[in-house]
């Protein structure tokens, strides 16, 4: 809630939806967006009485206001373009590998999470963003891959490379997650 | 393949993978330090000046240490002996004896260890 004009966030409107860019406020941080006005959700760059944000939020009169923010998820499409990226860093990383016969990367490393990714004889890349300390990553994959060939493959409605909507797949995806989640060992000394 | 066709491979590479993961991470904040294949390792440490160092390693060097390394690196390498040195342009490609002998010196010394 902010009680007057301005706010100290920077707020940008190019993916069609009004971001946080720069600026942080309580937990709101850059990435975030903008989710609802005055307890009214919005709906791209218009509000619930069809204004546009960007003019309600500069506008002093409007004070105080409240504004709702969210993490947006990823849309399908931009999944997909992630993928595609993921693939070609994969191939790249191949390339220029200073010993011959490189695979691709299998693992990736940041300060907030690790991303580790298996490639079938195939080519198909299955890739998980885990944890800096979770194990067993490889054994979760090649679950994963099983899980893929049986309800995705085998099944005859599936048009191929398609994104999955196979209910049988997602609820046994589910249900190795969960197991992992359970059998994950977590070393007291990093609790602490 | 030529060394100037690797180096902008390299740096078109880091370029996506920076923007890549702060992306999909649930953290935009995040920042990218290194991944490995099945043969190597590729760590890069990012100074907040923009200034990247870039290293490929074996897989037996521990994560963490490679970082230490390339920190060390920046700390007891570039800031003495080519920032400091008002002769030398740091936007092309560094042309110091001085600065190559010591670079060699220190991964030396490290790979004693």
């Amino acid at each position: 809630t902010f009680p007057t004009h301005p706010i100290p966030l920077v707020l940008s409107s190019d993916t069609g939806k009004v971001m946080v860019k720069f600026g942080a406020s309580g937990n709101v941080k850059p990435g975030h967006s903008v989710t609802a006005v005055n307890k009214q959700p919005v709906s791209g760059l218009y509000t619930a009485n069809d204004k546009p944000i960007l003019d309600v939020i500069n506008d002093p009169a409007s004070y105080p206001l409240t504004i709702t923010f969210g993490r947006t998820k990823a849309s399908a499409n931009e999944k997909l373009m992630l993928a595609s990226i993921f693939h070609s860093l994969f191939a790249i990383a191949a390339q220029i590998s200073p010993v011959e016969q490189s695979s691709g990367i299998k693992e990736l490393h940041t300060e907030k999470f690790t991303l580790r990714c298996f490639q079938t004889i195939t080519g198909v890349k299955f890739f998980v963003i885990v944890d800096q300390k979770q194990t067993g990553c490889e054994h979760l994959l090649r679950r994963i891959y099983e899980l893929y060939t049986d309800y995705v493959l085998k099944n005859p409605f599936y048009p191929i490379d398609m994104p999955i909507r196979c209910e049988l797949f997602d609820q046994n995806l589910r249900k190795v997650i969960e197991q992992v989640e359970r059998t994950t060992v977590y070393n007291s000394a990093t609790l602490a | 393949m030529s060394k100037d066709e690797e180096n902008k491979l390299v740096y078109g590479m880091l370029h996506s993978l920076k923007s890549f993961v702060g992306r999909i991470s649930p953290d935009t904040s995040d920042a990218f330090q290194s991944y490995q294949t099945n043969n190597y390792r590729l760590t890069m440490y990012e100074t907040p000046s923009g200034v990247k160092f870039v290293m490929n390693t074996s897989l037996e060097l521990p994560l963490q240490a490679t970082r230490d390394i390339l920190h060390s690196l920046y700390k007891e390498v570039y800031v003495e002996y080519a920032v400091k040195n008002h002769m030398l342009s740091l936007q092309t490609p560094i042309n110091s004896d001085l600065f190559k002998d010591k670079l060699e010196a220190f991964i030396h010394s490290k790979m004693r260890e």
